[in-house]
């Protein structure tokens, strides 16, 4: 059994309840901060314990929390991204549900840390029930005395609120979360400046994803270098894993990083290897804007070393036959999975939740969706494929926030890698109509109709 | 086309007035314009799941803030309704892992059931059936969101029972 520092507790009877979570240690790291470390001891530790963000991008959360601007002598924010809508990911809404102390906890030690008096969870709207576990569980806490004013004598004040969402993957990105927050549209700002220096209301603030900030009493607790003493190199630390598609055991994962690839998808303690027979055709390792990849790339890099969970071997080798951990939403694909569909279903869902502020991603992804839903009906020309490789070029780098990559990641990988799928979409139309939403036999054989026969 | 003019009636009730003056106190005093999102859900559930012109004006006038400051915010997030829905909203996920999952046949099932196409209420006006984008669900596939709920692990028969409880009213909707 591998190490599990944000759910080892998932299974006591009531935990997520003030009482049975306070017996079990809970709030242990509030009262060890307040009491025996200054602020910047806190984010001492958070720095030497390598804890990246773990929304996606994997920014050290200690660099992050050091440029928060002290000096203005502005209030500071701490807010909490629960925002949690990259197609594949549902870790967070699970931790919430049943730890929600876990996230209170590191949300008082970290407004400590960076000297945040009022602080917020953004909970993304579709999470109605949850958003109400996480008030009941404040209201606790507050009774309890480790919320409000004065906690546990030393002098530090806390109001920390949950704030719901409506329906808008956008706000998952730092900035548009802060507009909504402040009651606007999700439209994302210009960088710089950076939150840190002017975030919510214009003032320093710190946006960290959920499962980044329920890290931190585990660090807080034990120390920075316990923390950084798991996992391998620069990936440090647990990570929760939400696992989908044709797999044995979906669900959500804690995995210690350096777990290999193929131990995650085919030991029983993990995913149990293919819920049925058929077999594995590709994988989608951080949600649905990393790139995909093709069955011979899953386990073995380009190089035959072995892949492991972890943020540098998911990237090895790049975008030519590399990935992304990114959020950890792992989802696996078996050969009745159309490729050219799946990459439709992503561009559809990218078209539909652009903000429309920058062209390029308005415009584009409205293209991406347009174009392989022409291909995926029976439709698609020859040219579509280098066009939507155009399209794609053209919105990638071109936005202000990420959301136009992500939009162009999914597309370019399943180009790169599937491109005679898309190949026989276009030649063949008529084999591929009335399908019933999956393939009507796996491309695996009706692949040599496109293969390129070198004479 | 024409456009039809939906009536609704407005009705502030001393619980949702408090509860949207708590909402209010969650942040600054001079913010008051930060409640608007999670107002916005309260006063929807409230009136039938929808906002009409009226009531958006009503909740401008409660935060201090222009109309058209909520209009924004009210057609830019897909959760809000700007014009009356089926009682019950079968919400289902369509992205791809619930896809992989088998979402399209159930939803074709649930339409065919229902005697409607995805967007549409029935004659009724207690069900609706729409296709939605991630809900956060992907391990429990194929699902729906049904008012404040999630209905995961869906199969045709989970559907059939469904449909019956809506009609019995054994469904709660919002947690309160």
């Amino acid at each position: 059994m591998s190490k599990k520092i944000l759910l080892d507790k998932i299974n006591v009877p009531g935990i997520k309840t003030y009482e049975v979570y306070r017996k079990n240690g809970g709030y242990a790291s509030v009262e060890k901060a307040l009491k025996a470390m200054s602020p910047d001891e806190v984010v001492e530790e958070v720095k030497k314990s390598g804890l990246r963000g773990r929304g996606g991008a994997g920014f050290p959360a200690g660099m992050k929390w050091s440029f928060i601007d002290k000096k203005s002598g502005k209030p500071r924010h701490l807010v909490c991204n629960a925002d949690e809508s990259e197609p594949g990911t549902f870790k967070d809404r699970y931790l919430m549900e049943f730890i929600p102390h876990l996230l209170i906890e590191g949300m008082i030690t970290s407004s400590f840390a960076l000297g945040a008096n009022l602080s917020y969870i953004y909970i993304r709207g579709e999470y109605m029930w949850v958003y109400k576990i996480l008030e009941r569980a404040i209201a606790e806490a507050k009774a309890a005395g480790f919320l409000g004013k004065n906690i546990l004598g030393s002098g530090f004040d806390l109001e920390l609120y949950v704030h719901c969402g409506a329906g808008a993957y956008i706000c998952g990105e730092e900035t548009a979360l802060i507009e909504s927050l402040e009651g606007k549209r999700g439209n994302p700002r210009i960088k710089p400046p950076f939150p840190a220096v002017s975030g919510l209301w214009a003032n320093p603030t710190v946006v960290n994803n959920v499962e980044t900030i329920a890290s931190v009493p585990w660090i807080v607790n034990n120390s920075g270098d316990d923390y950084a003493n798991i996992g391998i190199g620069r990936s440090t630390g647990t990570k929760l894993i939400s696992a989908s598609g044709n797999i044995k055991n979906p669900g959500v994962y804690e995995i210690e990083l350096g777990l290999s690839v193929d131990e995650f998808m085919n030991s029983d303690e993990y995913l149990g290897g293919m819920s049925s027979t058929r077999p594995l055709k590709a994988l989608v390792p951080g949600g649905s804007s990393v790139p995909i990849l093709p069955a011979d790339l899953i386990f073995k890099t380009a190089n035959g070393e072995d892949r492991l969970m972890t943020y540098e071997s998911l990237s090895d080798g790049g975008f030519a036959t590399g990935s992304m951990l990114g959020s950890g939403g792992f989802i696996v694909y078996d050969d009745t999975a159309c490729i050219v569909r799946n990459t439709w279903n992503f561009s559809r869902f990218y078209h539909h939740e652009s903000c429309g502020q920058c062209t390029p991603c308005r415009e584009g992804t409205g293209w991406l969706e347009k174009v392989l839903h022409r291909i995926e009906t029976g439709f698609g020309r020859e040219e579509d494929i280098d066009l939507l490789w155009s399209i794609q070029s053209k919105i990638e780098g071109n936005t202000i926030c990420p959301l136009g990559d992500a939009a162009s990641w999914p597309v370019a990988a399943a180009i790169r890698h599937f491109r005679e799928e898309f190949e026989y979409h276009v030649r063949f139309p008529e084999r591929i109509k009335n399908r019933d939403h999956f393939v009507a036999e796996p491309f695996e054989k009706v692949k040599h109709l496109v293969s390129k026969v070198i004479v | 086309m024409e456009r039809t003019q939906h009536k609704q009636e407005i009705n502030m009730t001393e619980a949702l007035m408090s509860r949207i003056n708590e909402l209010i106190s969650h942040y600054p005093e001079d913010k008051r314009k930060s409640a608007l999102l999670p107002v916005l859900h309260e006063v929807q559930d409230a009136h039938d799941n929808w906002l009409s012109v009226e009531l958006m004006d009503k909740v401008a006038e409660i935060l201090h803030i222009l109309p058209i400051e909520v209009y924004e915010v009210a057609t830019f997030y897909t959760m809000y309704n700007l014009k009356p829905v089926g009682k019950f909203m079968f919400e289902f996920c369509q992205t791809s892992p619930c896809c992989l999952n088998g979402v399209e046949d159930l939803m074709d099932y649930t339409c065919d059931k229902l005697g409607v196409k995805i967007g549409e209420t029935t004659a009724d006006g207690l069900f609706e059936v729409r296709g939605v984008e991630c809900l956060g669900a992907c391990g429990y596939a194929p699902m729906m969101q049904l008012g404040d709920f999630y209905k995961e692990h869906l199969t045709k028969d989970k559907i059939d029972q469904l449909i019956t409880d809506c009609r019995d009213n054994k469904i709660i909707l919002h947690d309160k």
